[in-house]
């Protein structure tokens, strides 16, 4: 089978910075694929470029084995959460509407197929009930398994979720790894998931898809998280420590991704 | 009281410009973006005296001015990095134009107050035809772009990546303020657009979460303070501006009072 997502000596550029550069690496159908790397390191860019939003400057990229192109509908998307969220008074039912075909000109009209449809895709990630609930009256945790309800319709191959579990505590993180994980298993969907710490994903990721210092490192775990590469990655040096089936990256002493989390809501790779 | 033609032309423009307003306002403030339409009322005010200075009718200064301003403003989004300062400093200058071409055509300054505060009660027949036929259009417009806007407003991101047109639909957006924006101001006037444009809608919002009913609800409520206003300004001899603008205030309000209730009431949290 053709791998769903292939770069191939990819280089890709926003502004004049090299995100990734001469990138080579190939990601099998349905894989769900654990994507890491300090703040900067490109996840969103990469996910940009794979939305056919950022061509890359040098080598190739493709996606089902073609060049992306913007709008396609085999590609589910959760874009990171705006820490800043408007207080939108709209129920849940009318935003994923309107995501729907959102694209074409003229009135919007929710369909009873199209109303049907988003119904049920909400129960699989069980939040049936935001249906009706305006945006502002629901947690971070409902937003994102709205918002990942939306990123399910219309049975998409591809799936790339960018920082879903930010602004969620530990247990609904774990709640949201297993709702997707199930999901996508049941419907052979290939993962892009993007975090801030390893930990969580541990149980669900087939492999794991590191970023850093313009590099891409794609592998298990017992093949990327280890000292040598991501002391490349990290460009300082690096520890990685097992124990109890936990796995901590450390720099000087210190855990590199819990510090990393702190400083995460200044992060925004938006270039229009 | 209808009897009068003059207020018979006074319902049918206000009725015309509230349902405009309220449209088109439903989606300013579901964009976040009020005080562009307030900015783009205050630069209307420069056209509109402009207008008067060569000659032309106020409404196609008002227009004008407005439609520019809009498009500039969409165009440049973007790059204006902090658009609330850049805008109030724009709004300024503009009101700071009216007055100057004002001071230099006397006799236009008796109506200085009518653009400022709106006189419907001196709209004719000519006047309504014209605010009918720039609604249809305005409506027209926003149904066309209507489904890319609000997947733009709510989701930008992924909006992108499906390929919507995000400076087009922006700019876009902003022009149809524009000419909602110069309804509005022949009613109220431009100190007073955010009563019709902005009041209504915001109160809807409060009260509804469907996009629909949120949208019919922000259309009627217009139409009622409009309605209204000219009713009781008819009874008590007080300016219509001054009462839509009392109504305006009275039902966001009361409909924010509404919601808190609401809200209060317990429910499962999680999540």
């Amino acid at each position: 089978m053709s791998p769903v997502v292939e770069l191939d000596h990819a280089t890709i550029r926003i502004g004049g910075r090299a995100v990734l550069t001469d990138a080579s690496f190939a990601i099998q159908p349905g894989e769900f694929i654990g994507v890491l790397g300090p703040n900067g390191a490109g996840k969103t860019t990469l996910m940009r470029s794979i939305l056919g939003l950022l061509p890359p400057s040098a080598g190739a990229l493709r996606v089902f084995g073609k060049t992306p192109q913007c709008g396609d509908p085999t590609i589910g998307y959760l874009p990171q959460l705006r820490t800043v969220l408007p207080d939108l008074r709209v129920r849940g039912l009318d935003f994923i509407g309107a995501s729907l075909n959102g694209e074409r000109w003229g009135v919007p009209h929710l369909s009873p197929s199209a109303r049907y449809m988003i119904e049920t895709t909400l129960q699989a990630v069980g939040a049936r009930e935001l249906a009706n609930r305006p945006l502002s009256q629901m947690s971070g945790g409902e937003r994102q398994r709205l918002l990942l309800a939306q990123a399910l319709i219309g049975n998409p191959k591809l799936l790339l979720l960018d920082e879903p579990l930010i602004s969620l505590d530990a247990r609904h993180q774990e709640v949201a790894i297993e709702v997707v994980r199930r999901v996508c298993r049941e419907r052979g969907i290939t993962v892009l998931f993007s975090a801030h710490e390893l930990n969580q994903l541990l149980p669900a990721i087939d492999r794991v898809l590191y970023l850093g210092n313009g590099h891409a490192v794609l592998g298990s775990v017992d093949e990327v998280v280890t000292a040598p590469v991501l002391s490349r990655l990290y460009r300082t040096e690096i520890e990685v420590v097992r124990a109890a089936g936990h796995i901590f990256v450390m720099s000087h002493g210190s855990d590199v991704e819990r510090a990393e989390h702190m400083h995460d809501h200044g992060e925004h790779e938006h270039h229009h | 009281m209808l009897q009068y033609e003059f207020m018979i032309n006074a319902f049918a423009a206000a009725g015309v410009a509230a349902v405009v307003s309220g449209v088109v306002g439903y989606f300013l403030v579901m964009r976040g973006q009020t005080f562009a339409g307030h900015a783009l009322s205050h630069i209307g005010f420069a056209g509109a005296t402009g207008a008067g200075l060569i000659g032309l009718a106020p409404l196609w200064g008002l227009l004008g001015f407005t439609m520019a301003a809009g498009i500039v403003m969409g165009a440049l989004s973007d790059r204006i990095s902090n658009r609330d300062i850049a805008i109030g400093v724009v709004l300024s200058l503009a009101l700071g134009f009216g007055l100057l071409f004002l001071h230099y055509y006397t006799s236009f300054a008796t109506q200085a107050t009518a653009l400022l505060f709106g006189n419907v009660l001196a709209v004719d027949r000519g006047t309504i035809g014209t605010l009918a036929a720039l609604g249809a259009v305005t409506i027209a417009a926003l149904a066309a772009i209507m489904r890319p806007l609000i997947f733009a407003t709510l989701q930008p991101e992924l909006a992108e990546a499906k390929g919507v047109p995000m400076r087009f639909i922006s700019t876009a957006f902003l022009a149809i303020v524009a000419l909602a924006v110069s309804e509005c101001a022949q009613i109220v006037g431009v100190l007073l657009v955010f009563t019709l444009m902005v009041g209504p809608p915001a109160a809807a919002q409060r009260v509804t979460t469907g996009l629909w009913s949120g949208l019919f609800a922000a259309a009627a409520l217009a139409l009622a303070e409009a309605w209204l206003g000219i009713v009781i300004a008819y009874d008590t001899d007080w300016p219509v501006s001054f009462c839509i603008a009392v109504l305006s205030a009275a039902a966001y309000f009361a409909c924010l009072a509404l919601s808190a209730r609401q809200m209060r009431r317990p429910r499962h949290l999680h999540g």
